[in-house]
């Protein structure tokens, strides 16, 4: 145990759920909060860093806690002209990867850590740390992969099974190393960061009111969340509180879209498991709900629908009306499909037991969202903070604690439930009024937060503002790079033909973690 | 089991016809009629995600759902570029995705098609250039047909799809 941790400063923090923000400018601070924070029951959600050396010579560090009422935002400065802090990987697992990242974009090592690229592969010189801002946003780099050191099982008939970056299906690219002996997994190593597209820079390029268009695209199929998020965030250091209707059509979209998502999966898992009637089944009621967006929204994926303010435009005269008589049918064949799932030996019998995730393992590994709810922790921002329209909503947290495959799958069933119903209130209750209001430019320096509880879990937006509405820092965070790990150990003791089955019950964002 | 069947029977074939009332439509319908003479019903199509964000895989993927049933068109996916007639390719290229993307291309044996899905692979979209970002899907390999948007809706990709095939014979002599 280290000595007790001066004293920190603490401030105000501007975001759409409660938080504080403290200042920790000690190494003996920062790793004695990690600790009082874990010893809390929080969980680390995100870290980055920032380059202030332009304004006072320092680097800065920042780790966002998520506690079950609150986020606590500790930010640490460097000493002038380091560029190393202590790793919190020993604390909170999950810092490890970030560290890596930090690293890969902004130079400062953490000690203790992997010390392993994690988003760079080799593709530009290991001296540019593109997010300093001495990186021209213009620079270019002749492509040069370089070979990673996967980690190598020894033993009596133990092989190896490289896969991917291109899957066999239509996914997203990412490496997975499988040591196994016969069909049984003893090891998953993922390697990701292949879609690592600069997010973080290209953010500084853009003025704050573009930065929604962006932040949209982290990870698409969880373009409402982000958005929202975004937004949130930019509201926050602005001051601005956004129109009652248009929080509720903001809320209204993001449980759409986690309804498109579940039913998707729900489907697909069907599929994995060889029965592709499940299939057929939810991908009409998916195309359904896509075609009813379109009619509603504009848009059969509602990408720029959340914008600074409030929401891009107002539902058509006709719309809740016909949104509103859409749940009834979706809800009967959802409940129908789900009895079928139930009862369907063949399926069942792949589903229960498969990737089996205990509730110690999740907490220790700091699992997020859905796949947190499957095994046991019952955390859902939308329950637990709740932010306008939420705090209105009194929405359920859905929640199972066998952790496998089949926990996964009953979590999906019951979140379309309930966001189904959400809808429906939703839909009945708008209030009148304006859809938008105005965003000023926020004020230089300002940093604000923005947390959503998305369909896979909550998404984080932290916005530092620049001078003149620029946007000087932004840093997205997708529950998936807490999730990945969780997959890794998942998969242990199953046999690689259920890998696309375990996979595809986490469905985990490679986008959304490579930035 | 009954259920299943029962459900089965009650949804009934949703899958839409192609209508021949617009000039879209039956430009489609003629695409289609080259498509069976050129591939005899057998297109098979490899997806490249080059570093997309995902959202033109979601459309992807509903190009498979009852309605728009691809494979009743003889479409299909395959889980490798070797027996790929056709490369699908999302974007922006990502500097992390070059290789692999110029390696898939070279396994798919020739004649082969590529056809790019969305705004970040037709120009690098929202995220433009730099240094971890390409750009677009032309800058590393050739393209036949680009389809914008984001996403690009499922019959606009199928528009796509259909377009590449009826350039098919000329590249497939050059080549």
């Amino acid at each position: 145990m280290s000595p007790t941790p001066p004293p920190v400063k603490a401030m105000p923090l501007l975001a759409n759920v409660r938080g504080r923000r403290l200042l920790a400018p000690e190494h003996g601070q920062w790793t004695g909060m990690a600790e009082s924070m874990k010893a809390g029951g929080a969980q680390l959600l995100a870290l980055w860093g920032t380059d202030d050396r332009d304004r006072d010579d320092r680097f800065r560090i920042y780790a966002a806690y998520l506690l079950r009422d609150e986020v606590v935002l500790v930010e640490h400065a460097l000493p002038a002209g380091a560029t190393s802090y202590l790793g919190l990987g020993t604390v909170f697992p999950v810092a490890d990867r970030l560290q890596r990242s930090v690293f890969d974009l902004l130079g400062l090592r953490a000690e203790g850590g992997d010390e392993r690229g994690w988003l760079r592969h080799g593709s530009w010189p290991e001296a540019f740390f593109p997010l300093r801002r001495d990186s021209p946003a213009t620079a270019r780099f002749r492509t040069n992969s370089v070979p990673y050191p996967f980690v190598a099982v020894a033993g009596d008939g133990v092989h190896e099974i490289p896969v991917g970056p291109v899957h066999a299906g239509t996914i997203e690219p990412g490496n997975f190393r499988f040591s196994v002996v016969g069909e049984k997994v003893l090891r998953l190593e993922e390697r990701l960061g292949y879609t690592h597209k600069g997010v973080a820079k290209r953010f500084e390029q853009l003025s704050q009111s573009e930065g929604q268009r962006l932040a949209a695209r982290v990870s698409g199929d969880s373009a409402v969340a982000f958005s929202w998020a975004y937004c949130a965030a930019l509201e926050a250091v602005t001051g601005v509180t956004v129109p009652a209707r248009a929080a509720a059509l903001r809320a209204l979209v993001l449980e759409r879209e986690r309804i498109a998502n579940h039913l998707g999966d729900l489907g697909a898992l069907g599929n994995d498991a060889g029965f592709a009637f499940g299939l057929a089944q939810f991908l009409r009621l998916k195309e359904d709900l896509l075609r009813a967006n379109a009619q509603a929204v504009g848009a059969r994926y509602p990408f720029d629908f959340v914008v600074p303010g409030g929401v891009a435009r107002d539902l058509a005269a006709e719309s809740p009306a016909a949104l509103t008589a859409q749940l009834r049918p979706l809800e009967q064949a959802v409940l129908e499909l789900r009895r079928i799932y139930d009862e369907h030996a063949g399926l069942q019998d792949r589903f229960r037991e498969a990737g089996r995730l205990e509730r110690e393992l999740a907490g220790t590994l700091g699992a997020l969202g859905l796949a947190a709810r499957a095994s046991g922790i019952g955390r859902d921002l939308r329950v637990d903070q709740p932010w306008p329209p939420y705090d209105r909503l009194a929405p359920k947290a859905a929640l199972r604690t066998e952790g496998d495959v089949a926990a996964r799958v009953q979590v999906r069933f019951d979140e379309v439930l309930e966001s189904i119903r959400l809808c429906r209130v939703l839909l009945a209750s708008l209030p009148e009024g304006a859809v938008a209001v105005e965003v000023p430019a926020a004020e230089p320096d300002r940093l604000g937060l923005g947390l959503i509880e998305g369909w896979r879990g909550p998404v984080l937006i932290a916005l530092h503002a620049g001078p003149g509405g620029a946007i000087r820092r932004c840093h997205a965070h997708d529950p998936s790079w807490q999730n990945w790990p969780l997959l890794e150990f998942a998969i242990l003791g199953n046999i690689v033909p259920d890998f696309p089955l375990i996979n595809k019950s986490f469905n985990l964002s490679y986008s959304g973690q490579d930035g | 089991m009954l259920e299943v069947l029962e459900r089965i029977a009650r949804g009934g074939l949703l899958t839409e016809p192609v209508p021949s009332a617009d000039a879209v439509r039956r430009e489609q319908e003629r695409l289609q009629a080259a498509l069976l003479e050129v591939l005899g019903r057998a297109l098979c199509i490899r997806h490249v995600d080059a570093g997309s964000c995902n959202g033109c895989e979601l459309e992807i993927h509903a190009m498979n759902n009852p309605y728009y049933n691809l494979e009743g068109a003889g479409i299909r996916f395959v889980a490798s570029p070797r027996h790929a007639d056709l490369l699908l390719v999302t974007g922006p290229v990502s500097v992390n995705m070059e290789e692999a993307l110029h390696r898939t291309y070279d396994a798919t044996p020739d004649p082969k098609l590529v056809v790019v899905v969305g705004d970040c692979g037709a120009c690098g979209g929202v995220f433009g250039e730099s240094y971890a970002s390409l750009g677009s899907i032309a800058k590393v390999i050739p393209v036949d047909v680009t389809v914008p948007g984001c996403p690009p809706t499922p019959v606009a990709i199928l528009q796509g799809i259909l377009g590449a095939t009826r350039k098919a014979p000329s590249r497939g002599r050059q080549t």
